[in-house]
């Protein structure tokens, strides 16, 4: 029963690596072992936070997203564990 | 843990200057805060600084004199996220705080270094920090980029709130210094902050610190010429190409652009050598002079300007903030290897030398990536390779423009030569990690610094360390294995004479390795040049040179028409290929060692890249022949 719940939340979901270059996301919660999730939140990937993502290596892997004042370098199977609360919103020119 | 969390609410304590003993302040801050450029400026001393996080991931200890007859002890440390260690640098720090370090006493003051163009997340930090209950002072650094940028601070305002005292700085302007100065000569007080949040818990630090700097901090804008660049170096066609640009100029830039250098250098070596021959007296003593450390140390002295050449581009890529962009440009390469891309950035200052390098894994998060990242750093190009390099190949390849005039053939087998090392590196990498050191993948995570200028100031320094470090290795090691040899090449004498230098004890050496590496296409004198070399690569040109200059009747022939005399094509190209895989360096030895704490891994790691060494130096040398006849 609750797996089943949880499952579903999760195909729905948008991830870190749905957002596309400019675009901006909320944070909701990780995916990710317990040292991960809190060395990322050290980095400024914090629950309710907004991310901003940035340029990458050809490829699109790594990708560089802008956080709570900081730009922090994040590969693709990473980013897909970090789940993002809200529709992702496209930021205007900077 | 800290009794005067709860009885003192708000308020600084009254400064209570300790007692005239001397202290141990450490300075703690988050990666690439800019700790060592203080603790450079404060103690004089050349910690290394560059713009990448975790540069430093050893502890260091500098004195100060504050004031008369009053010392403080001054501790550098790595940079640290928070107080939950998760690599070997943090632990480092955590470990000096904690007062578990053996040899270090626990520090009785902290200075805490903070970004303050970043304050709000920089901040975080400061939470587990006053909670130990040690005096502190918060600097708040690069203030020149603050207020460029439009930023604001009110110190005193965020003092209050903090309890402790708080320090504008810009540590590599020298501004601002004086309330550390004050701190350091006993202003001291227990910081007694208002109410600390939950630690180890980042949301609550987060929102503490957005609390605490309320109004007292205006965010700078953000950088803009770091989204301008960004927007070159990562873009996704023009990224690499520049990429791909700069590396192949370095290496013509070394290649022809040192030349004048050199041939000045080379010029004074030997007009002085033979005026030294001239005005002597004939003695054994002046032949030892001349041709032993005339000759051995002189022929190494040459290729100082190519190495400070090397270390002026290192420089620049290390102080601008490009080497965080290239090491996640690489980072697919890494991953195939089954590295990641925070490998690369030792991997990287390996160029220089696998001694830092091999330090520098101290920052990889898995034991085994790190294992791993030492082993395969030695087949980077170190430093002490390149005077090898150029030596054979100027010997033995002729000049020609490759791509018009702006790449020659030299530079090219010179840029060859390098990338048979990462791919010999690349190679072992993917063996390992997919046998002995199989594990997880963990996860990539960089924080990308701000461009800087690099300063003439910053990168003279470098320039000047790295002189005097290939100074002291050239008085050293080389001078020392220069004399020995020569006196081994001048022993037994027969009838009052030296013997042949065939004849001679250094000779016989040379000659009961020959039948071992002769298969490689060297003869003897390669042979005693490969036996020195284990003190240090680039002794094998020292020796050679005495050889030589021991061999010849007149001085005229010069190191390169000698060595073309002695050595065929293929087995020039396989000396080549033995440089770049053989491991000849007992410090890279010592340090790998230490590091993983035992025999075993260097071991494996020496007889690994001995055997690679020898089978493709074979097969080269095979290979070379086959073709040319
Ligand atoms: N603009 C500016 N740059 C600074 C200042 N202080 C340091 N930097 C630069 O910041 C970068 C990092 O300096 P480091 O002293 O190596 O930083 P660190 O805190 O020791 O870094 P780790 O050892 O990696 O933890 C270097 O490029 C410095 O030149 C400052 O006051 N102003
Ligand atoms: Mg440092």
């Amino acid at each position: 029963m609750q797996l089943s719940g949880k499952n579903a939340r999760l195909r729905h979901a948008a991830t870190l690596i749905d957002l596309r270059r400019g675009e901006r996301g909320v944070l909701d919660y990780f995916d990710l072992p317990e040292d991960v999730a809190l060395r990322l939140m050290e980095l400024g990937f914090l629950p309710g936070g907004v991310v901003r993502a940035g340029r990458s290596a050809p490829g699109g892997d790594p990708r560089v997203f802008e956080v709570d004042g900081s730009e922090v370098a994040l590969r693709r199977e990473t980013a897909s564990r970090i789940r993002l609360k809200s529709a992702r919103s496209a930021s205007g020119p900077e | 843990m800290d009794p005067c969390r709860d009885c003192h609410a708000g308020g600084v304590a009254a400064p209570a200057p300790l007692a005239l003993r001397r202290h141990t302040v450490a300075i703690v801050g988050p990666p690439n805060s800019g700790k060592s450029t203080l603790f450079n400026r404060l103690t004089g001393l050349r910690q290394k600084v560059a713009n990448y996080p975790g540069v430093t991931v050893e502890q260091r200890l500098g004195k100060l004199q504050v004031s008369r007859g009053r010392e403080v002890d001054l501790i550098d440390l790595p940079g640290v996220y928070s107080l939950q260690a998760r690599s070997e640098d943090e632990q480092v720090t955590r470990d000096v705080l904690m007062g578990n370090m053996k040899g270090t006493p626990r520090p009785e003051a902290i200075i805490l270094v903070l970004d303050s163009t970043n304050l709000g997340r920089h901040l975080m930090l400061a939470a587990p920090i006053l909670a130990l209950g040690i005096p502190t002072l918060v600097v708040l650094n690069m203030a020149d980029d603050l207020e460029k940028r439009g930023g604001l601070i009110d110190t005193a305002d965020l003092a209050q709130r903090l309890g402790a005292p708080v320090a504008l700085a810009s540590a590599t302007r020298g501004e601002g210094l004086e309330p550390i100065a004050e701190f350091l000569n006993g202003a001291l007080a227990i910081p007694a902050p208002m109410e600390l949040p939950v630690l180890n818990n980042p949301p609550a630090c987060r929102a503490w610190a957005t609390q605490v700097s309320g109004q007292a901090y205006r965010a700078p804008a953000p950088p803009l010429w770091t989204k301008r660049l960004d927007a070159i170096f990562l873009h996704p066609i023009m990224g690499p190409l520049i990429f791909a640009v700069v590396v192949v100029a370095v290496f013509q830039t070394i290649f022809t652009g040192a030349v004048p250098l050199m041939d000045g250098v080379e010029a004074v070596v030997a007009g002085s050598g033979q005026w030294l021959k001239q005005t002597l007296p004939g003695s054994p003593l002046r032949d030892l002079l001349v041709e032993g450390v005339w000759g051995g140390v002189g022929s190494v002295m040459v290729f100082l300007p190519q190495i400070l050449l090397l270390f002026l581009f290192i420089g620049v890529l290390e102080d601008s903030g490009y080497l965080a962009r290239a090491a996640v440009i690489a980072d697919r390469t890494m991953a195939r290897a089954g590295l990641q891309g925070k490998s690369f950035i030792p991997l990287l200052s390996a160029y220089a030398c696998a001694i830092p390098a091999i330090l520098a894994t101290r920052t990889i998060e898995s034991k085994r990536d790190r294992i791993a990242t030492i082993l395969i750093a030695p087949f980077m190009t170190c430093s002490a390779r390149l005077p090898v390099y150029t030596l054979v190949i100027a010997a033995f390849i002729p000049e020609r423009n490759l791509i018009g005039p702006f790449v020659g053939t030299r530079a090219a087998a010179m840029l060859g030569l390098y990338l048979l090392g990462f791919a010999a590196a690349v190679f072992t990498a993917r063996v390992l990690k997919s046998s002995i050191l199989r594990g997880e993948r963990t996860p990539f995570v960089m924080e990308m610094p701000a461009y800087r200028w690099p300063t003439f100031r910053s990168l003279g320094l470098r320039l000047l360390d790295r002189g005097k470090v290939f100074l002291r290795r050239a008085g050293t090691v080389i001078l020392g294995v220069a004399i020995v040899l020569w006196v081994l090449a001048h022993v037994p004498t027969k009838a009052g004479k030296a013997p042949e230098i065939a004849e001679s004890v250094a000779g016989t050496i040379g000659r009961t390795v020959e039948p071992l590496i002769k298969p490689l296409g060297f003869n003897w004198k390669i042979g005693i040049g490969l036996i020195t070399s284990l003190a240090a690569r680039e002794v094998i040109v020292g020796t050679l040179g005495t050889i030589y200059g021991i061999e010849s009747e007149s001085d005229a022939v010069g190191l390169q028409k000698a060595l073309q005399a002695d050595l065929t094509p293929g087995g020039a190209v396989a000396l080549l290929v033995f440089f770049a895989f053989a491991m000849q360096c007992m410090s890279t030895i010592a340090v790998v060692r230490r590091e993983t704490g035992g025999w075993r891994w260097p071991a494996i790691q020496f007889a690994y890249m001995s055997s690679l060494a020898y089978v493709c130096a074979f097969a080269a040398n095979r290979a070379v022949m086959a073709w040319l006849s």
